[in-house]
């Protein structure tokens, strides 16, 4: 393009930037228990609160809500997209622009949800959505190209506001680039930080990746110790055995690392000292509640499960009620 | 058995480098500095250095510092292990060789590109096999990375246990600063800390918020020790190490002891000051003021406890009355803590107790100050020091 055409081009393109891509409108369907049952089982997202409709009575809820990041769902058009096509509105015809002018690249660069109020089984959601924002051209290791967003904003049957998701996206004139291709094939996704594993703790951790919390125990005088080491302090004995904990315990202090963010740990990790039932102390995460439900004292159960691709790790939940 | 060390060993010059966020020099750099600085206080050469004492964490060789320093002979060098807990730990060695002869004139040193350099705050990580790498190993996995989230789980159980709340932290913050915007060495200088930054400043680990964490500094700090004959003839009021502790406790982690009976107990401190009153032949009535190490704005009341300056459980009442304030009963961190003037891992603290005992403290109490206690980190092993004046 001369500078001219880009300048006349440019001009087209920004024109978009506050223009409505739909007005408000329901979902299809209201917020209701079958999709929320099926998003959480692919996400595997167990957190009584969305499937648990007892637990759910007992909580300061009430009721069982819809997983605040499923806000984006209800509104999806479905399969009929697949046969149909989009139905052309702003952006489509903003996108069509782009791609005609050889900016035929795209690329999902992120997305950030915020959250208002919950929706629960009944609720209907509301969406409205415009382009918000488009960037000036920009030199990116893909190529050059613009960023626009769009900030959609849901609400349900009352007007309520429940949140705001804004999607960025790359449009661009894809580069030849063998080198970022090859690198992308081994792109690791950060993990949690491991345990190194030496004499004296490695048993433990090999018997964590096989689901199992062990407590070392002294073959002498039957004293439990955690964390392994290898001789027993009340009778110096280098004997040992060990025995499985149940995982049944209670939390004797807690926090959750806010700041900073570590790759590769979920965000805001609660972190907890728990009693376990046989008597000795263990770290360890609790999950499947709000913090603000944590308290020291609480009962709690636990069980080894794979946290990411390569870690397993023992997690605590609340002790169910009367198990 | 009770150390035989009493007044056998005399501070006789502090110094600090400027506290900043990105110093631009080398540690190296920084440590002949501050020990360039406590020397000329002092009216010392370098040749009249002998010996040198610093934390295993300081990444500066001693030969290296005697070399730029322009140093004749050596005949001591020790290293105190476990972060701030040998704040005082260098300071024990220091009185150690000292006291029996070791070494004449020892510089006990600490510098630290702390902020533009290696951040304590970034957490640990393990990619060796070392005891400290299966250590942190229990506590990684789940997130629990940094001295704040350590710290925090104390923090968190002894609130619990007490009962003493986060109006009690706000007034340690709010009163260090206090003493900070007083100070033009401090980072933090004519800048107070209304009620409202410190309880909207956002959460770190819970309970502990942004003030409640001390700063990350550049800088150096050091002081000299040497005999109580020498120290006569120098150019500052001598100040004598009337007692000084190293302890670690039973079922003793470092920053982790979550497997004792009680895990809201810093044992360690009690052993400390158990031993340090015993050595120096005080008590707590006698301290006039201190410098309680505080890396987090709730070490410095689990402390006023070990240390018996109130019950346990009491911390909260006690400072809540105005107890660390310049008119208080115990006025304390007098500099600005490392809440507020530099964190230089407890050393900044040895050099403003050094002052305190000379009545040189930019922020001096009104009363006569006989006794100084300073001490080293909570939740590690740790220690303390008893200073007086040199007779």
């Amino acid at each position: 393009m001369t500078p001219e055409e880009q300048k006349a081009f440019e001009d087209k393109l920004y024109a978009y930037v506050g223009v409505e891509v739909c007005s408000r409108k329901p979902a299809k369907d209201a917020v209701n228990e079958t999709m929320i049952r099926h998003w959480t089982e692919v996400m595997g997202d167990n957190n009584p609160a969305y499937t648990d409709a007892q637990w759910a009575a007992q909580s300061r809820r009430g009721k069982t809500i819809a997983p605040p990041a499923m806000m984006y769902v209800w509104n999806q058009e479905g399969y009929s997209v697949a046969s149909t096509g989009r139905a052309s509105d702003p952006q489509t015809d903003m996108v069509e622009m782009l791609t005609e002018h050889g900016f035929t690249g795209v690329l999902g660069t992120n997305v950030k949800q915020e959250y208002f109020k919950e929706a629960s089984p009944g609720d209907t959601v509301y969406v409205e959505m415009v382009i918000d924002n488009i960037s000036e051209r920009k030199a990116t290791a893909r190529g050059a190209g613009y960023f626009f967003e769009t900030l959609a904003t849901f609400s349900d049957q009352n007007g309520d506001k429940l949140g705001t998701q804004r999607f960025r996206v790359l449009k661009f004139i894809p580069q030849e680039q063998p080198a970022a291709a090859a690198a992308d094939d081994k792109l690791e996704v950060p993990t949690r930080i491991p345990s190194p594993r030496g004499h004296d703790n490695g048993w433990w951790w090999n018997a964590v990746d096989e689901g199992k919390v062990l407590i070392q125990r002294c073959t002498d005088c039957q004293t439990l110790r955690h964390p392994p080491r290898p001789m027993c302090g009340e009778c110096q004995s280098m004997a040992w055995d060990s025995i499985e904990s149940t995982l049944d315990g209670e939390v004797m202090s807690f926090t959750c690392l806010r700041h900073p963010k570590i790759p590769g740990y979920p965000a805001d990790p609660i972190c907890a000292v728990i009693k376990l039932a046989e008597g000795t102390n263990i770290v360890s995460n609790v999950v499947g509640c709000d913090f603000e439900d944590v308290h020291i004292g609480m009962k709690v159960t636990g069980k080894v499960e794979q946290v990411d691709e390569k870690t397993m790790l023992p997690q605590f939940y609340p002790a169910q009620a009367g198990a | 058995m009770t150390a035989n060390i009493r007044n056998k060993s005399v501070i006789v010059g502090v110094g600090n480098t400027a506290f900043s966020k990105d110093s631009g020099v080398s540690e190296l750099s920084l440590a002949v500095q501050a020990i360039k600085a406590a020397l000329d206080d002092a009216g010392l050469s370098p040749a009249d250095l002998d010996g040198f004492a610093t934390f295993t964490l300081d990444h500066n060789d001693e030969i290296e510092v005697a070399r730029t320093l322009g140093c004749g002979d050596l005949t001591f060098w020790g290293r105190s292990h476990y972060g701030g807990g040998a704040a005082t730990g260098s300071l024990h060695q220091a009185v150690m060789a000292v006291a029996t002869g070791m070494a004449e004139c020892v510089a006990v040193f600490r510098a630290l590109n702390g902020r533009s350099g290696q951040r304590y705050s970034q957490g640990v990580s393990g990619n060796i096999l070392t005891a400290d790498a299966i250590h942190w190993g229990w506590y990684m996995p789940y997130g629990l990375l940094t001295p704040a989230s350590w710290t925090a789980m104390l923090t968190q159980r002894w609130m619990h246990q007490t009962g003493v709340t986060k109006e009690a932290m706000f007034e340690v913050a709010s009163t260090t600063r206090n003493y900070a915007v007083n100070n033009p060495a401090a980072f933090f200088y004519q800048q107070p800390l209304s009620r409202d930054d410190y309880f909207n400043a956002r959460m770190i680990a819970d309970p502990l918020q942004l003030f409640d964490c001390c700063q990350e500094s550049d800088g150096g700090s050091c002081v000299i020790v040497t005999t109580p004959e020498r120290a006569r003839d120098l150019k500052q009021p001598g100040v004598a190490v009337r007692g000084v502790a190293q302890a670690a406790g039973e079922e003793q982690e470092q920053m982790t002891s979550f497997y004792r009976e009680e895990l809201a107990a810093i044992t360690e401190h009690r052993i400390a000051a158990k031993n340090c009153y015993a050595m120096a032949d005080l008590t707590p009535a006698d301290i006039d003021a201190a410098v309680l190490y505080d890396a987090f704005s709730s070490n410095v009341l689990l402390q006023l406890e070990a240390w018996q300056f109130c019950d346990y459980g009491e911390a909260g009442e006690f400072v809540l009355g105005g107890a660390l304030r310049p008119d208080g009963r115990l006025p304390t961190n007098t500099h600005g803590g490392q809440l507020s003037e530099a964190y230089i891992h407890g050393v900044n603290g040895l050099v403003e107790a050094t002052r305190l005992v000379r009545g040189q403290s930019v922020n001096q109490p009104d009363k006569q100050v006989d006794h100084v206690l300073v001490t080293s980190g909570v939740g590690i092993p740790t220690g303390g020091a008893l200073l007086g004046r040199l007779d």
